[in-house]
């Protein structure tokens, strides 16, 4: 058969494939609604920076260095005070009800130490109902503790350490959560409306009987299976650029690297979304069984991927379970070419197990629509 | 046969359909049974947001008993995997490539100015990228620095620098295992996933193909479908619920410090809000597509984002605080992390019971309403 034919035939059905999609006003809504409902909702609300701590303080000591200490509690965008307390059996039920969420205890002696040149404690009680943001909330206050202790230290003389801590972040310099959660919602997002769109695809026809049909055609499978990947992937392409506007333009995420970078891996990660896409598309029957098929893939494809929680904090077994799942590669080169300016050759280690994933998960798709030939 | 006995035969013919038709369908399976035990794999062993064995590049660029014994500091913490360097810039290119998270840079000039007493600077550069792993390293950082510091100025008969020492105590969680909050949060994800998202797209796939009509026109009142139809999904919610609990207490060390008949009675609450609302979603969209979808949207992602299972809602901005006074998830959440660790604080469970009760009956209603329509 000679190569124009196959492309005409190729170019007919991925034409064919984007009018049945674009005329369903089902799958226009998968298109649209959730994805905009999604990048808004995680955009806003996924963050691990923490506004507005509710504190109090129980502050027995009255003298004017714990004064400082509290109103630069306070002063804090942070925190927030809430009540004072003036005794030590009201703290367990503000934090048991959750009232705030830190309380400071600072001792009698607490001014007194520091006049004389003692080092004073002071102690921080944290509701761990949620312990990352306890911890968060630690480190915050860590930071004005350290910044009071070198103010103090400059003013006095007394107290310098004989060694000091200078922090800086590479990348993402305020640590702010948000850069790392909304590049991440390029990744997932892309992957959600690919999978959908892929794994309808064929369980639609075979849910209304066309897909015999268009066995018997002149087409090949692997026509088939182009024919239907390229829809795919052309939305994908559409769905992440919009995406990646948004979160240049909109959420104000630094681009610092190189665009084809991106693009190459966002090809890559389509290719291997499709494949997976097509996979479940071959084995159900029907579009119900096609969208839960995805949802099954897609929960665990997302814990698994480093969008929330790091990969390096996982078992090391389940380590090995996220290398088969394209979007941990995917979250890699998108957050690379954001923040950390990455080009292609730093990436080079994302780019090809995306391919690999890709051309096998095509492979068995293939191998799956002949098999449902006969 | 009087009216009470022709009631209860009804009900019973109809959960009994209804079981069955959950147990044949391959997808009902799927998400009542599949997805929990992956959920809860993924969650009890898997995910994680304690930092550990953090790789850290340290450059010593004149190594003599001072910086060896800084190094040995990172070397016994359990939080650091060192790497040394003896030039910044090979650490810098190891930073690039994400084989380090972060590096601690002790100059030549480190070991003089320590003895001068001249503030000493270890420069320390992070991969911002995650921002809340590099917030948890460079408390980890601080923490072994502050440790050096106590140790450096016991052994030369000196008093400790800092003025304030910050002590500090995470109550109901001392270790600060990100797993005890992880797993009871998960018990309202797999009810969500039963009672909202399964029941939806079940009775919505009646809708569609019209059987919902067809019983309809049998002597079953619309009080005796409803409840015939949710009693299933009901038991089924609950046994995910007892499940999950006794894993979580049994498997992955979750304490139980409240009690379990509240526990029992408040996801009681929880499963029908549920219901109401995969009811509710099923009866607007009349179609298994579109409500697996809504379901999703709706109710999925929201017990997971905006429920305060892993994401802090006093943080976020204030019109999305707003929104999450209606997804039931939130109240439950806050149920299950006081019940599970810190006890029965009823200040809190009863005003959260309150409000999933509240929802109970606006959803409720409305289903009562969009039901009644139909038949019409």
């Amino acid at each position: 058969m000679h190569w124009t034919h196959t492309l005409q035939n190729i170019l007919a059905l991925a034409v064919k494939e984007f009018l049945a999609l674009l005329r369903d006003k089902r799958s226009r809504i998968v298109l649209i609604g959730p994805p905009i409902a999604q990048l808004l909702v995680f955009g806003y609300a996924a963050t691990f920076d923490l506004d507005n701590v509710p504190v109090a303080v129980y502050n027995e000591d009255g003298g004017g260095a714990g004064r400082e200490l509290i109103s630069r509690l306070i002063g804090s965008p942070h925190f927030e005070l809430v009540a004072e307390l003036d005794r030590d059996a009201d703290i367990a039920p503000l934090i048991d009800r959750r009232e705030a969420l830190l309380v400071l205890h600072l001792g009698q002696r607490f001014s007194a130490d520091l006049e004389q040149g003692r080092s004073a404690a002071v102690q921080a009680i944290l509701d761990g109902r949620n312990s990352n943001t306890a911890l968060i909330a630690v480190n915050y206050l860590r930071g004005i503790v350290m910044e009071y202790n070198r103010d103090r230290a400059g003013r006095t003389g007394i107290g310098k350490p004989p060694a000091v801590l200078e922090v800086g972040a590479w990348y993402n310099e305020n640590l702010r959560s948000r850069w790392f959660i909304v590049p991440g919602i390029v990744g997932l997002l892309t992957l959600v409306v690919t999978l959908i769109v892929t794994a309808l695809s064929v369980a639609r026809e075979r849910e209304q009987g066309t897909f015999d049909q268009l066995l018997v055609t002149p087409l090949r499978p692997v026509e088939i299976l182009i024919g239907k990947a390229v829809p795919g992937i052309v939305i994908g392409v559409l769905e992440a650029s919009f995406i990646i506007l948004l979160a240049a333009f909109w959420f104000d995420v630094p681009l610092r690297g190189s665009i084809g970078a991106l693009y190459l891996g966002l090809f890559l990660f389509l290719l291997s979304a499709v494949g997976i896409g097509l996979m479940i598309s071959a084995i159900c029957v029907t579009q119900q069984q096609a969208v839960l098929g995805a949802f099954l893939f897609l929960v665990p494809a997302v814990i698994l991927s480093g969008f929330a929680t790091p990969i390096a904090n996982m078992p090391e077994a389940v380590q090995y379970l996220t290398y088969v799942d394209p979007l941990r590669y995917f979250l890699v080169v998108v957050r690379g070419v954001f923040l950390e300016g990455d080009g292609y050759a730093l990436l080079q280690h994302q780019y090809w197990p995306m391919a690999i994933i890709g051309l096998v998960s095509l492979a068995i798709a293939g191998w799956l629509f002949r098999q449902r030939m006969y | 046969m009087n009216a009470r006995q022709a009631t209860r035969l009804r009900l019973c013919g109809m959960v009994r359909k209804e079981s069955l038709q959950i147990l044949r369908d391959p997808s009902s399976i799927a998400v009542a049974f599949v997805l929990p035990v992956v959920l809860l794999f993924l969650f009890g062993y898997g995910v994680s947001l304690d930092a550990r064995d953090i790789p850290l590049g340290i450059v010593i660029e004149q190594a003599d008993a001072a910086t060896q014994s800084l190094a040995g500091s990172f070397e016994h913490s359990k939080y650091f995997i060192p790497r040394y360097y003896r030039r910044i810039q090979e650490a810098e290119t190891a930073l690039e490539r994400r084989d380090i998270e972060g590096i601690v840079w002790l100059r030549n000039n480190f070991t003089r100015r320590l003895f001068t007493g001249d503030e000493a600077p270890i420069a320390v550069r992070l991969n911002g990228v995650d921002s809340n792993q590099a917030n948890l390293t460079q408390g980890y950082i601080q923490g072994v620095w502050q440790g050096w510091l106590t140790r450096y100025a016991r052994a030369r008969g000196k008093p400790l620098g800092n003025p304030v020492e910050l002590e500090y105590r995470v109550w109901f969680n001392q270790a600060v295992t990100s797993r005890l909050f992880l797993v009871p949060g998960l018990i309202a994800i797999i009810m969500t996933l039963i009672g909202s998202m399964l029941t939806a797209m079940v009775i919505a796939r009646e809708w569609e193909r019209g059987t919902m009509e067809a019983v309809m026109v049998t002597p079953l009142r619309t009080r005796e479908l409803l409840a015939g139809k949710l009693i299933p999904y009901f038991v089924l919610g609950m046994g995910g619920m007892l499940f999950t609990v006794a894993l979580a207490v049994w498997q992955f060390d979750v304490p139980l410090r409240g009690s379990f008949w509240v526990l029992a009675l408040s996801g009681a609450v929880f499963m029908l809000v549920s219901l109401a609302v995969g009811l509710l979603i099923s009866i607007v969209s009349k179609n298994q597509f579109v409500a697996g979808q809504i379901a999703i949207v709706v109710t999925f992602l929201p017990a997971f984002i905006l429920s305060g299972f892993i994401f802090d809602i006093g943080s976020m901005p204030a019109p999305i605080q707003v929104l999450t006074h209606v997804v039931p998830a939130r109240y439950f959440v806050t149920i299950l992390q006081t019940l599970f660790l810190a006890g029965d604080v009823w200040p809190i469970l009863w005003r959260n019971i309150a409000a999933l009760f509240v929802l109970l009956f606006i959803f409720g209603a409305l289903v009562r309403k969009k039901t009644h329509m139909r038949l019409d």
